[in-house]
This record gives structure tokens, sequence and C-alpha cells, in this order.
């Protein structure tokens, strides 16, 4: 993880957040992140993140689930230890299925929820840098990155002025444990307004 | 220019006319050719399918009224913005009520015990299983039951279409709370009575008692799942098509996502109780139950039953598992089109390997009374959409549905 250097803006409304986001995107600064005391509808949108692939690796993990639970029943059953059980078909898919579905969401489940606490950078021992304590509470605390030429007192102002209440700069290491992830954001489009 | 309110188009109406002509015309030959027939098979043909496709679509459209009233009884507002779609579609339901009475009426009355085994009295007399469900299974408790049914729905539905009138008015806070209330009252008496007709007695009635020796508990829900599936699919149909023609000004893309979320979820929920009777019936294995599969899964309807499942789970399930297919008017069409054919097809091995056995056919007089019902649905719902503004404006909840997101 590396060290940078954030601007932090935070605001008391919904209302003045949505406005504020489009305005610091159209002036071309690097929104790191908003966080809010609650999901906001929109705000994805409002800041031009591209779709979340979670569901896509949650895919890939059911049918992950789904081909082990079938193969390894299958080898069982056929191959390894074949026992007649009430007359049935030694490849009883139906007497399966449960197994099968059960596997299935077992191995989407578990994996989407690692994957998500990757993607979130969250792991035991790992320490998150809190940018405002009542993030979790009632403000909107929107995360500024600072580049190589940002002008961090220009960008305070600014900040101020699209309506944050209180602005400040906190120095935080913030990065990958492991690989990079790289968010994708759009450029601002005046049609992007939530 | 959004309109407010529907205009039956020229190409809407050309359309209704040839789906209304060929299929009558199917149906004027199906009489000619195979009701009046002298050969007992093309007899049985001909009333086989017509008790198929009567009660599917009277099934499918009376769908829209248990959307309506679940959504009303749940306070879900997000649906107000097309509310008017299902509700043009269940004023279908007293024609197809009627239609189908006429095949009940033709069926009890001509004793069509081809169709109904447990309309033969010698037979039944000597057949033990059959005696024991006589207190059901008897002309008179079919008839009377199915016409309370049928009026019972009709009236209800009528009651909640002139209710949904009173939206279009301006209304003070006390006229509107009185309306939610009634609003309430009426979808509860039509839930109720949908779960003693629908969710019970009568797909045991009209459909299970084809074949009368054999019984699945799981077969009210599997029919019910199957029509409320196909109605989900039909109203998305209509939403598309008048989105596409400039109307619903107020629907977006978070609509239609969610009525794709009803279809890909009961898609699901349908699999779940298919799988759940046959699985019971394959482990335990009794005679008198794998009866019911032998021909299905082993015999003349082996392509079909297997077409069942791909069209009404494998397909549904992989078309609408993603966000965008949801979200697109195209691929939600595709796939509201195969919903339908799907549990149309569904219906077709419910009803045909009790009367036809190994001789069934799939052919002109089929998908002649398909074209005929589909064109009755594009006449009857286009009439109904077009009597009442697309928006019930005054409605308490529009404005939940016109910020709705998903």
């Amino acid at each position: 993880m590396a060290l940078k250097k954030f601007v932090v803006g935070c605001f008391e409304d919904e209302k003045v957040l949505f406005p504020a986001v489009a305005k610091v995107r159209k002036a071309g600064y690097k929104i790191h992140d908003v966080y809010t005391p609650f999901p906001v509808h929109g705000l994805d949108k409002a800041m031009g993140l591209r779709d979340t692939s979670l569901h896509t690796a949650g895919f890939l993990f059911g049918l992950i689930g789904t081909t082990t639970a079938v193969t390894f029943m299958t080898w069982v059953f056929t191959k390894d230890w074949p026992v007649n059980i009430g007359g049935k078909p030694n490849f009883a898919l139906p007497a399966w299925i449960p197994i099968t579905f059960e596997m299935t969401v077992l191995c989407a489940a578990v994996g989407m929820v690692l994957s998500f606490l990757y993607i979130c950078q969250l792991a035991p021992f790992v320490k998150r840098h809190h940018f405002h304590a009542r993030a979790t509470d009632d403000l909107f605390v929107m995360v500024i990155e600072c580049g190589d030429k940002t002008n961090e007192k220009e960008l305070s102002s600014f900040l101020s002025s699209t309506g944050a209440t209180e602005v400040n700069t906190q120095v935080a290491e913030e990065g990958w444990w492991i690989g990079r992830y790289d968010k994708e954001q759009e450029l601002y489009k005046e049609t992007n307004i939530a | 220019m959004i309109k407010q309110q529907f205009e039956i188009s020229a190409g809407y109406k050309k359309w209704t006319n040839i789906l209304l002509g060929v299929g009558g015309l199917a149906f004027v030959l199906g009489v000619v050719f195979l009701g009046m027939s002298k050969d007992e098979l093309a007899q049985t043909r001909f009333w086989s399918v017509l008790l198929q496709n009567s009660t599917f679509f009277l099934l499918v459209v009376n769908a829209s009224m248990f959307f309506i009233g679940v959504t009303t009884l749940a306070m879900g507002g997000w649906q107000m913005a097309f509310r008017r779609v299902p509700e043009a579609i269940s004023s279908v339901v007293p024609v197809f009520s009627v239609l189908a009475l006429l095949v009940f009426v033709g069926l009890i009355f001509g004793n069509r015990h081809d169709i109904y085994h447990w309309l033969d009295k010698e037979h039944v007399a000597h057949d033990p299983i059959l005696k024991g469900k006589t207190a059901f299974l008897n002309p008179t408790f079919f008839m009377v039951w199915t016409v309370v049914t049928l009026s019972l729905w009709s009236f209800v539905g009528a009651k909640m279409r002139k209710l949904s009138s009173q939206a279009d008015e301006n209304m003070d806070q006390e006229t509107s709370k009185k309306f939610i209330w009634n609003n309430t009252v009426w979808a509860a008496v039509f839930i109720v009575f949908f779960a003693l007709t629908v969710a019970s007695t009568i797909p045991w009635l009209w459909l299970m008692s084809i074949d009368a020796h054999w019984y699945s508990t799981m077969y009210s829900w599997y029919t019910f799942a199957s029509t409320f599936v196909a109605g989900m699919s039909l109203v998305a149909l209509f939403v598309v098509y008048l989105k596409n023609q400039d109307y619903l000004e107020y629907v977006t893309e978070e609509h239609l996502h969610d009525l794709g979320k009803f279809m890909f979820a009961f898609s699901v929920f349908w699999t779940y109780l298919w799988y759940s009777q046959f699985m019971l019936i394959w482990y335990a294995n009794i005679p008198e139950e794998t009866i019911y599969f032998k021909p299905r899964l082993q015999g003349a309807y082996r392509g079909i039953f297997f077409l069942n499942l791909i069209i009404n789970f494998v397909l549904p399930f992989l078309l609408l598992m993603k966000r965008g297919s949801k979200r697109n008017y195209t691929s939600m069409t595709f796939v509201a089109v195969l919903i339908i054919l799907g549990h149309w097809v569904d219906f077709y091995q419910m009803v045909m390997p009790g009367t036809m056995h190994e001789h069934y056919s799939l052919g002109w007089f089929e998908f002649g009374m398909l074209i005929f019902y589909a064109g009755l649905i594009m006449y009857f719902v286009g009439r109904g959409l077009s009597k009442k503004p697309l928006l019930a404006v005054h409605h308490p909840f529009v404005k939940e549905s016109l910020i709705h997101h998903t």
C-alpha cells in the first residue's frame, strides 16, 4: 500500500451531494470514493463508476459448484463405489439435484463474499483508514485523490463552494494488498447527472 | 408528444384481424373436420385442444388479476406506472370465462368420458378408486363450482377495475384513504378466493381429473406457477409494445427490470415445483403414481417433455440472468414470447397424454387455436386499453412509481 494525499469534503444532504459530485467530476478531479451512511440509489451512476463484475464472478463460482457436485457424485456412484439403491440407476440425476443445487449456492455465495472482501480490500488484521467517523452515521463523505499537479487549497475552496460543510486534507494508506484492480471511471458527460 | 390515451393503431388492428381470421378459420375447420367427424380420435383431439387452450389462456389472463391483487395487498406502488396494462388484460377474464364455460358444458353434457374418465357412470361403479372420488368428481359439483368460480373472478375483476377509474379524478386525503381501503378489501377477497380456486380446486377439477386415478399435491401450485409466469410475460409484452408506440411515458427500464425479475423468479419457481412433483414420484417409484410420467418420460411425449423443461427453465434462466437483458426491450420480448409458448406446451403435455394417449398430433388445429386465442387477447386487451387513460394520475401511489429505482 502506498501513502497518498486526499482532500475530504463532508456533505449533510444527498440533495447537495449529487450536484457536488457532478461539479467535482466536471472540474476534472478524481473522486477516490464517496462514503455514505446508507446505500444511495443512483450515486454509482453519478460517480461514473462502471457496473460491478461481482455477478459475473458469482455466476462462475456457481458454475464451479455445479460441475464439482455433478462430477464428484458421478465418479462416486458410477466408478468408485457403485451401489444398488432401491433399484435406481447408478447415474441417478434426479436424486442429485438437491445436492447440486446446494453446492451451486454455497460456492456462489461464499465465492462472492470473498471476492467482495477482496475488492473492498478487507481482511483480518488489515487496518483501513476512516476518513470521517460520522460517515457511518449521518454524513456523506466525498474523498478526492490528490495527484502531483493538484492544488490542494484551490480544491478545498472549490469543495466548500459546492456545499461541503467540512473540508480537510488527510494522508492515508490506500491501495491494494495483492494485485491491482483499476476502477474505471467514465469521463464526465452532461447527460450523466442523476 | 406523449399520448395519454391508447388508440388502436392500423397496424395493431390489421394484425388482430389476421390472427382472428386465421384462428377463426382453423376453429371452423376444426368443428367441421374434427368435432363433427365420425372418427372418435378426431373428436377427442378437438375437445382436448379446446380444453387445453381455453383453460390455459383463461388462467393466463387471470394471472393479471392475481398480480393486481397481490400488489394492492402488499401496498406495492412501483407498478402504478403501468397498472392499467394488467387491468386491461384482466378485463378479458369474463370473455375467456364464457368460452371456457362453453367448452365445459360441451364436455360434461356431451358426456365426453374420453376426456374426463370419471364421467363414465358404468365404469365408475366398478372402479373403487373413482367411486371413492365421486363426492368431488361428479358433473354437478364440477359445473356448479366452475360457474361460481368464473363468475366471482369476473365480478371481483370488474369491481377492481371500476375502483381504479376513481383514481382518474382528483381525490382529497380522506377519499384517497378510503380508496386504498376499498382496494385492499376487494383484493383480499380476490386473493382468498384465488387460493380456493387456482391454487387448489380448479386445476384438480379441470386438468388433474383427466388422469382421474392419479393425483399429485403439487399439481395446483404447478399450474398456478405455469400460468402466472406466462401472465407476467404477457404484461411485459404489452408494456414493451406500448413503450415502442410512445405510450406509458413514466415507465422506465426500472419497471421493465422488475417485470423481468418476476419472469425470471417464477420460471425458477415453476421449475422447483416441476422438480418436486417429478422427484418424489420418481424416488418412491409406486406404479399408481409413476403411471403419470410413463407416457411423458418414456413414451410418445418424451420430446415434448424435455422441450418443456428447456423452454421453461433452461432458456429463461440463462437468458434473463443478466441485469442488462431484463432492461432490454428485444431480449425481454423474445423471452416473454418464449415463456408463453413454453407454458402453452406445458399445458399441452398436461392434457394430451391422458386423452390422446400415444396418438397425439401437434398440427394445424393446435396451432390454429393458439393463433385464435392470441388474436382474441389482442382484440380484447386493445379494447380494454383504449377505454381509459393509461395512467391513473390521482392514485396515491403514483409518485412512488415514478421515482421507482431498483
